[in-house]
């Protein structure tokens, strides 16, 4: 990706996985991948994040609690669907209360398969999603926002 | 008597990896009580077994939980094991063995490092999810998969563990205890951490019985219970005693959760001299009739399955009692009466899996 042109502040937020993407996104901050060498930084707080890692499929519990995570996001954000069941319902998808993937309730920017999705392929999501940040910027600055 | 208010904890907290939502009553900084509510991580795959047959319902059993996914999964094969009545090989209850105790340790580091990072400790936090990593690559070169591993099958394992691999392994883990010991030390002296941990949620050994608390959380307040002791897989070969402590506080759970680790890796040299050749799997025909309790020893504490089969290929019933939803009303025990900044710390102290809880 060459230079990096922002150090992006992550969000995690558990739509109903099982789990494993969970801790595969944790695995992701600590030693071994430790994507903190690229200035990413785990915040509880969707006001300091640009980016949101979603894990798991929206349920009818969880709708307006991702919803409102997103809302309280200050422009431009990303979202990065993290795991089959992020990206369509996956395993679950039958089950009565899965709505489907992230993408029923909020836009998603990146698909990142997998069950569990592999550490690598979340970072890769997440260096995706800083390109995609920074289109995002971009155009709202040429918009004169 | 101060003003009473009701803070909200969760269900999108800095503390939690997963969802689940508290309703703290406080009066002033003391916690009166904890309301919890759950149902954030519900997806209904109990029900998902109208939709599966009995062989496919394994992969979505194994999903309930990504922490002890191998045991979920070895589970609903012990259950259905016994409704078929067949004996599997003893090789593979060796191999069930040494791969739930290694789920036992990579579960009991994450909580250390968890706990770590509650109390603001983020250096150890890295250390202990360092020393997993490590466990992980282990899964990674026996079964294929990092967290969901997908080995068990009706009728023993699907894939084996070569001698080389199961001595290198032993190997990695004589290297890891050493390191081990030193990380462990700093949960068990320190004096930030002992002044985060000691005297705080206790919970009697009555109180314990009354709530019905599970697993480390039980074995903290003094009562020697482990499923292990029942002797599924190959656990009635293996000697080991049960890790209790008097203290009943959040320093006593970390004791016992450090103490099951080091004996985990005990427990896995004991498998890997011990463990026979011969098959892996025996061959399962036909369809299940009848129903089986399976109960076993997971991390979190003592999990129930219940499978109930009516001779076709799709079952009637499986239900899982998980340990963190017996250990949320000893959690609402302790929270009681505490402070409102150790909240964080007594909610993962009872090392909580919410998508266990909610399935």
């Amino acid at each position: 990706m060459g230079k990096v042109s922002k150090s992006p502040w992550i969000m995690h937020y558990d739509g109903s996985s099982c789990n494993g993407c969970d801790i595969e996104v944790l695995a992701c901050l600590t030693p071994v991948y430790d994507v903190e060498r690229f200035g990413v930084i785990n915040t509880g707080n969707p006001k300091h994040a640009d980016i949101l890692l979603i894990t798991g499929g929206i349920n009818t519990q969880n709708k307006a609690v991702v919803e409102q995570i997103y809302s309280q996001m200050p422009n431009p954000k990303v979202v990065v669907a993290v795991g089959i069941c992020a990206c369509n319902g996956g395993v679950f998808k039958e089950c009565y209360n899965i709505l489907g993937g992230a993408d029923k309730v909020i836009p998603v920017d990146v698909y990142v398969p997998g069950c569990a999705a592999r550490p690598e392929s979340i970072i890769d999501g997440v260096v995706k999603g800083v390109e995609i940040l920074q289109r995002k910027q971009d155009e709202a600055a040429k918009a004169g926002m | 008597m101060g003003k009473r208010s009701i803070v909200p904890f969760g269900p999108q907290h800095p503390v939690l990896p997963e969802p689940i939502h508290l309703d703290l009553v406080l009066e002033d900084e003391k916690v009166i009580e904890a309301i919890p509510s759950i149902g954030f991580i519900h997806r209904g795959l109990e029900k998902l077994i109208e939709k599966r047959d009995f062989n496919d319902y394994m992969y979505v059993i194994e999903r309930i939980c990504g922490i002890c996914s191998f045991m979920h999964g070895m589970g609903y094969c012990e259950a259905l094991e016994r409704i078929f009545d067949v004996e599997i090989p003893d090789r593979s209850k060796y191999l069930r063995t040494i791969w739930c105790e290694m789920s036992r340790t990579h579960s009991h580091l994450l909580w250390l490092g968890l706990l770590a990072d509650a109390f603001g400790f983020e250096a150890l936090f890295y250390q202990c999810w360092r020393m997993r990593e490590k466990i992980l690559d282990m899964f990674e070169a026996s079964t294929g998969g990092r967290v969901i591993f997908s080995v068990n099958k009706v009728g023993g394992v699907l894939k084996d563990m070569d001698k080389q691999m199961l001595e290198s392994f032993v190997k990695e883990f004589d290297a890891m205890e050493e390191e081990l010991k030193k990380l462990c030390d700093v949960f068990l002296t320190d004096i930030t951490v002992i002044s985060r941990l000691k005297n705080v949620g206790v919970l009697s050994k009555e109180d314990a019985i009354t709530y019905g608390a599970v697993g480390p959380m039980m074995r903290a307040s003094g009562i020697a219970i482990d499923t292990r002791k029942l002797g599924y897989a190959a656990y009635n070969d293996i000697d080991f005693k049960i890790i209790t402590s008097n203290n009943c506080d959040s320093y006593a759970r970390c004791e016992v959760r450090i103490g099951e680790l080091f004996q985990s890796f005990d427990i896995i040299r004991k498998a890997v001299k011990q463990i026979p050749d011969g098959d892996i799997a025996t061959t399962v025909k036909g369809n299940p009739n009848g129903e089986a309790f399976v109960r076993l020893e997971q991390p979190r504490g003592e999990a129930i399955f219940y499978i109930k089969a009516n001779g076709t290929k799709y079952l009637d019933r499986a239900r899982v009692r998980t340990p963190t939803f017996t250990n949320l009303a000893p959690l609402t025990k302790i929270l009681q009466g505490c402070d409102y900044a150790d909240v964080p710390i007594l909610v993962l102290t009872i090392d909580p899996c919410v998508s266990c809880t909610e399935r």
